[in-house]
């Protein structure tokens, strides 16, 4: 068989994702056995043209020449898997799509005109074809792992689209919405880190993104009912995931006061 | 060979973040040497503004996936410093725990993968595995068992979801904590014996005088507090910092880079300062080991980082013993607060070097500015002016190996460039 190519790119981001791939200790020799490192900056330094048999992508696109970057990696991908919040939704970047772009740069650099970026931060999939989609803040080395294994094996990678809650009960996590009020945003955020924050007597806020079947309007309106500002809302939804479609619609509806 | 040589390193590998670097040479003149940052800025400090203090320590975890404990330890300590909350003693060592956790995962990533590969010629740890299954092997078990520290004090390793402003959001169970010993124990002899392996590679000679830079404490190695104390200059407090320390945002530079006010030297940070100003504080087992491998003080050589990474990481994997062995939860998990308006800082020691961060509040709890120094950016005139001294040296090779020579230095200073949460992407003005 031959091994599969594997190329790991990196955009704007905090390279937590592909961090993930070097934390997989237990696995990561065995690993880099079954398939060929050829682009992976951060772990070696030989460095070999394409093709890929598989791309994983981090990170968001903000400046013209990763929007031209991203379209060669397309063309030299058979199967390209974007991992984590930023190449999937932007990231926490994102932010700067809600804001005045000239003043962002002005306020924290002494000569603006220097800084050549975009106004927006955007998901890869705004600019190429995107073939799978691995969610978090950082991404869960778990599901990694798996999407890998079913690269390797020509398979569909099998994810959960169900919510966080759902792994709360697997967990027997006391609900935090039930008993404390607290605005936990696990009702529509997609499965996968196994509910760690409600574990940790926190509300979970949102770093998966949005659950298959998100129903924010009733999330907001249960929150809202409660102790829970409109701000405070609006905040937890504009995360790592702003960007997420319907975690920007409704975050949008809530500010502009349509509730 | 040509007179005007031009050596490019288009991508740095084996560091974090994406950066590229520039050497320009005219017969023996080293005319110009340019570390390029192309991480695109993500604006942190922009976004934070308007956010509640309670929302920072996760915002701020994601300047850097490879440092996140010490951006939320240095968050929570500046706007703690701010309100005035003391926070007891049992969560201090709690923090000190998570802190040594992520010194241990990033050391040893950083010693095993990234920098020991350069010893050996091999391009990456995965190849250095070939020739030394179970140094590699040590290695990464040590790493993970800092991972598992992180899991079960954060809730993950990489950005964790416990840190809060006055402490924690759940204490761990005294059972929690112990599980780890007996693998945090194995950890404490298999970096002993990664440190003595570490000690015998064949280190090329670059002892550059430079004024070395780290936080000192009476009581302890430092991590979460300390004056900022130099080799050169008296020590000061974290709140004199910005009188001493500027950024800068030159025409010809490529981010913002932290210089002090009144000199044109720059200055150097990370775990061979710290050793430097900080070597009685190890604990015993770090100590000793310390006195065999260490070479003499002053450290200079830049290429002996790696040895002070491997003292460090059985100096944390120690000190996490202790403070497990003696672990009792605190009587509750954080220290109640009040908003008001307010300012504070704090400075701690992230892996790679000090970080230092700023908060302005507002009296309804929101934050009104930020400021934020990462380490690399405070160190990369230093890695800039000691390419300049290293270069000479490397000229009479071809292209190709002063670039690969220039790069291995570069490593040495473990540079963190995706924590660049302003450096900015800028092509090099040539004249
Ligand atoms: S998704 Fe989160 S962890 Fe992953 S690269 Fe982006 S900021 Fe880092
Ligand atoms: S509970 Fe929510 S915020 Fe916390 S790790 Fe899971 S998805 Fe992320």
């Amino acid at each position: 068989m031959n091994k599969k190519r594997l190329g790991v790119f990196k955009f704007a981001s905090c390279d937590g994702c592909q961090l993930s791939l070097l934390s997989c200790e237990d696995e990561l020799i065995e690993l880099a056995g079954m398939i060929e490192i050829v682009h992976f900056l951060e772990a070696s330094s030989r460095v070999d043209p394409g093709p890929f048999d598989v791309a994983l992508i981090e990170g968001s696109i903000t400046t013209e020449k990763d929007a031209q970057r991203i379209r060669e990696i397309r063309h030299q991908s058979k199967t390209l898997v974007t991992i984590g919040a930023c190449a999937t939704a932007g990231g926490i970047q994102a932010l700067r799509n809600w804001a005045d772009h000239e003043e962002f740069i002005a306020s924290v650099y002494a000569h603006p005109e220097y800084i050549e970026t975009l106004s927006t931060s955007t998901p890869i999939a705004d600019h190429v074809a995107v073939d799978f989609e691995l969610r978090g803040c950082p991404i869960d080395r778990h599901q990694l792992l798996e999407v890998l294994a079913a690269l390797i094996a020509d398979r569909s990678p099998r994810t959960p689209r169900h919510s966080v809650c759902i792994e709360c009960k697997r967990r027997g996590t006391v609900c935090l919405v039930v008993t404390q009020g607290l605005p936990c945003l696990g009702p529509v955020t997609q499965a996968g880190c196994g509910a760690i924050c409600p574990a940790y007597d926190r509300p979970c806020y949102g770093c998966f993104g949005p659950a298959a079947q998100a129903n924010c309007p009733a999330l907001s309106t249960h929150h809202l009912a409660g102790a829970t500002t409109e701000t405070q809302m609006v905040h937890a939804l504009r995360n790592m995931n702003a960007a997420a479609n319907v975690f920007q619609i409704e975050s949008d509806r809530l500010e502009s006061g349509s509730t | 060979m040509s007179d005007n040589r031009k050596i490019t390193v288009n991508a740095l590998t084996r560091v974090e973040g994406e950066g590229a670097l520039h050497v320009r040479v005219s017969g023996d003149q080293i005319e110009s040497v340019k570390l390029t940052i192309y991480e695109p800025p993500r604006f942190f400090e922009s976004f934070l503004r308007g956010r509640a203090i309670e929302e920072v320590p996760d915002i701020t975890a994601r300047i850097c996936g490879i440092c996140p404990v010490a951006y939320q330890m240095t968050s929570v300590h500046a706007i703690e410093n701010a309100l005035d909350v003391e926070i007891s003693s049992g969560v201090r060592a709690l923090r000190r725990l998570l802190y040594c956790a992520e010194w241990i995962e990033s050391h040893v990533l950083h010693i095993v993968m990234l920098n020991a590969p350069d010893f050996f010629d091999c391009h990456s740890g995965i190849e250095l595995a070939e020739k030394f299954p179970d140094r590699v092997n040590d290695g990464l078990r040590i790493k993970k068992i800092g991972n598992r520290v992180l899991e079960v004090l954060g809730g993950r390793a990489i950005h964790p979801v416990n840190v809060r402003v006055g402490g924690f959001y759940r204490l761990p169970s005294r059972d929690e904590l112990t599980e780890l010993l007996s693998d945090l124990r194995w950890a404490l002899d298999a970096a002993i014996d990664l440190a003595r392996w570490v000690a015998t590679f064949d280190f090329p000679e670059l002892n550059i005088h430079c004024e070395l830079v780290a936080l000192q404490n009476d009581d302890e190695y430092p991590m979460n507090e300390g004056a900022i104390a130099s080799t050169i200059h008296s020590p000061i407090s974290v709140e004199e910092y910005e009188q001493h320390f500027g950024e800068q945002h030159a025409p010809h530079s490529t981010a913002l880079q932290s210089k002090r006010r009144d000199s044109a030297a720059p200055y150097f940070l990370g775990p061979l300062a710290r050793l430097e100003l900080n070597q009685e504080q190890l604990f015993p087992a770090a100590r000793k080991l310390a006195e065999e491998i260490c070479p003499p003080i002053p450290l200079r050589n830049r290429f002996h980082s790696i040895i002070a990474r491997s003292i460090e990481v059985v100096h944390a994997l120690e000190e996490a013993i202790g403070i497990i062995e003696a672990y009792q939860p605190p009587p509750e998990p954080f220290r109640p607060y009040q908003h008001r308006e307010s300012e504070g800082c704090a400075a701690t020691e992230a892996p790679r070097g000090m970080i230092y961060h700023h908060y302005r509040i507002n009296d309804d709890g929101t934050v009104a500015s930020s400021k934020i120094v990462p380490p690399t950016s405070q160190n990369q005139l230093q890695i800039e002016s000691d390419l300049r001294d290293y270069l000479p040296r490397l000229l009479d090779q071809p292209d190709d190996i002063v670039a690969a020579e220039c790069e291995k230095l570069i490593r040495n200073y473990d540079p963190c460039i995706s924590c660049s949460t302003h450096f900015l992407t800028l092509e090099m003005e040539r004249t």
